[in-house]
């Protein structure tokens, strides 16, 4: 089964991390990605932009275009994983490995994807290691 | 157990919400900073055994609100503090606190606060350090390091800030429409202000000070986060991060400036100038320019070219013209200036500077660019003349630096031009 993984927190918070803190926990992020990458286990890993970057569509006799994030919540979601996970046990147990010390995460099980175009065309460069996480997307059934 | 680093973030983060809402409580400045950090105290204590608060704001103001109310009714007399396990239950009472909190009185609680620091009757350099005082919570020490006074000084002048916004009646309710706006450019404008002495120092011997930048930046995205639909904030922020994305590049190992076409194009941070055109991007769409919006699709046409040669000076030189029409000052005319030289040549750029002089005749900037000019023209007696001004104006070492390096490049140039 696959699973999303969606990384919850308050935005501000994550912002006031430190630099140093910043990198601890992508460092500490990217380690668990590379054993999941390994095991063929992880699709595409994506940390958003602020939410101050975001724009909403809002459905309407004339669809309206609003700035800011979908709703004002004190979490966020920040980015997300695609994991496959023999079980929900699994996925929990993923979850809690990646780090959940601050936030949430959502578990959300997957009903369909497809991965038509090379998502690196979209992502250029941004993501380090990206090679190794997309050949095993495209590897998950 | 809650780590520090965590505890810390959490704090600062909702500092400005804290202090903004308990401001609206007790109408008073120093009441509510102190409320504040006897909270954070508590904080300290409580949170570290007993776990993260589900909202950390929320806990914060509780408790100061408490603490402060109970200080009042003693008539402030010393006895030992309510432990915070004398508080019944916490977490139901700050649940209770986070459902009121949410968005009702959030925005203009904090606009408020920000407002307070930028009161008219102050100075700028006041408004700025009351705002790193208040908002950011920066202790004295801090502040006065990075403006490079002494402590005692700057307390003095934050507690003389503090007096004048007391003695102004700051009044306290819900702001309309029409007056939000106005506080919302206020704000923004020292914001940027606060930025720029950050970027390049007013004074003394070093010439960025990534901290006030960085706290500038903070402040920006704050306030945006509270006006997430105005393309001035967006561009605001979009122009300080594209500006900071440079910062690793700005100044050599000596600590010497590194002019833009000279910098190594890798040291700069993609992640700030990706965000920065996001930013850009969205303001545009609303066809309501501003200064910000515009200086920072000229920041942003720099951090588009890889190369210093693929920079499209036309369109800066455009950039620039929109903003002389809506904000027209010398200093604006004098960075168009240096994108006329690159389209249309020196000359051309001399002669839109010349009248000018007048205005900048103390602007370190304006011999430096002159000089510059003048150098490429081969007019070096005149440039010189230029650049020993400048040095004469500069603020930091740094600058005087720089200039002195142009005014060596212009002897050695002499000397091979005499020995040939």
């Amino acid at each position: 089964m696959l699973y999303a993984l969606l990384c919850y927190n308050s935005e501000a918070m994550v912002a006031d991390w430190s630099p140093e803190k910043d990198k601890e926990v992508m460092a500490h992020h990217l380690a668990v990605e590379r054993r999941l990458a390994e095991q063929g286990k992880v699709g595409p890993v994506v940390r958003l932009m602020p939410t101050t970057t975001a724009t909403t569509i809002r459905s309407g006799r004339a669809p309206s275009v609003i700035d800011g994030p979908f709703a004002e919540t004190k979490e966020q979601l920040l980015g997300f994983y695609l994991v496959d996970c023999d079980s929900l046990e699994e996925a929990i147990r993923v979850a809690t490995e990646l780090g959940i010390e601050s936030g949430a995460m959502e578990i959300r099980p997957v009903m369909h994807f497809s991965d038509l175009s090379n998502p690196r065309g979209a992502v250029g460069e941004a993501a380090g290691g990206a090679d190794g996480q997309n050949t095993q997307a495209r590897g998950i059934q | 157990m809650t780590d520090i680093a965590w505890i810390d973030a959490a704090i600062s983060a909702a500092r400005p919400q804290a202090i903004a809402a308990l401001l609206r409580y007790f109408r008073n400045l120093d009441t509510a900073e102190e409320a504040f950090q006897e909270a954070c105290l508590r904080a300290l204590n409580h949170w570290t055994t007993n776990g993260p608060p589900r909202d950390p704001a929320a806990w914060l103001i509780f408790v100061a609100r408490n603490f402060a109310l109970d200080e009042a009714r003693r008539g402030k007399r010393h006895e030992s503090l309510t432990d915070e396990a004398a508080i019944p239950d916490t977490q139901t009472a700050e649940t209770d606190m986070a459902e009121r909190l949410d968005n009702a009185h959030y925005r203009d609680d904090i606009l408020r606060l920000l407002f307070i620091c930028c009161h008219p009757d102050l100075p700028s350099t006041q408004q700025i350090a009351l705002a790193l005082r208040i908002v950011s919570g920066l202790t004295v020490q801090e502040i006065a390091r990075a403006f490079l006074v002494s402590e005692s000084a700057m307390e003095q002048r934050i507690t003389r800030a503090k007096r004048r916004v007391a003695a102004a009646q700051v009044p306290f309710e819900a702001p309309g429409a029409a007056e939000r706006q106005e506080r919302l450019q206020t704000v923004a404008a020292m914001i940027y202000l606060l930025f720029n002495e950050g970027y390049s120092a007013s004074g003394g011997e070093v010439h960025v000070r990534v901290p006030l930048c960085e706290e500038a930046i903070r402040l920006a995205r704050l306030l945006l986060r509270l006006f997430p639909g105005e393309p001035e904030i967006m561009g605001l922020t979009a122009l300080l991060l594209l500006q900071h994305s440079r910062a690793a590049a700005r100044l050599d190992e000596n600590g010497q400036i590194v002019l833009l076409e000279d910098q190594d194009r890798s040291l700069w941070n993609r992640e700030l100038i990706n965000e920065g055109f996001a930013l850009i991007e969205k303001a545009l769409r609303h066809w309501r320019p501003g200064p910000y919006q515009i200086q920072a699709a000229i920041a942003a046409v720099h951090a588009r070219a890889m190369k210093p040669e693929d920079t499209d000076w036309a369109e800066i030189d455009q950039l620039y013209g929109v903003l002389e029409q809506i904000q027209p000052s010398p200093v604006v005319t004098l960075n168009r200036a240096v994108a006329v030289s690159k389209v249309r040549g020196p000359a051309a750029a001399l002669q839109l500077i010349e009248p000018l002089e007048p205005q900048l005749a103390n602007y370190f900037h304006f011999y430096g660019v002159r000089g510059a000019f003048l150098v490429q023209l081969g007019r070096k007696q005149e440039a010189r003349v230029d650049f020993d001004r400048a040095i004469s104006l500069a603020h930091t070492a740094a600058e005087a630096a720089h200039i002195r390096m142009h005014i060596d490049r212009l002897m050695q140039e002499g000397q091979t031009s005499v020995a040939c």
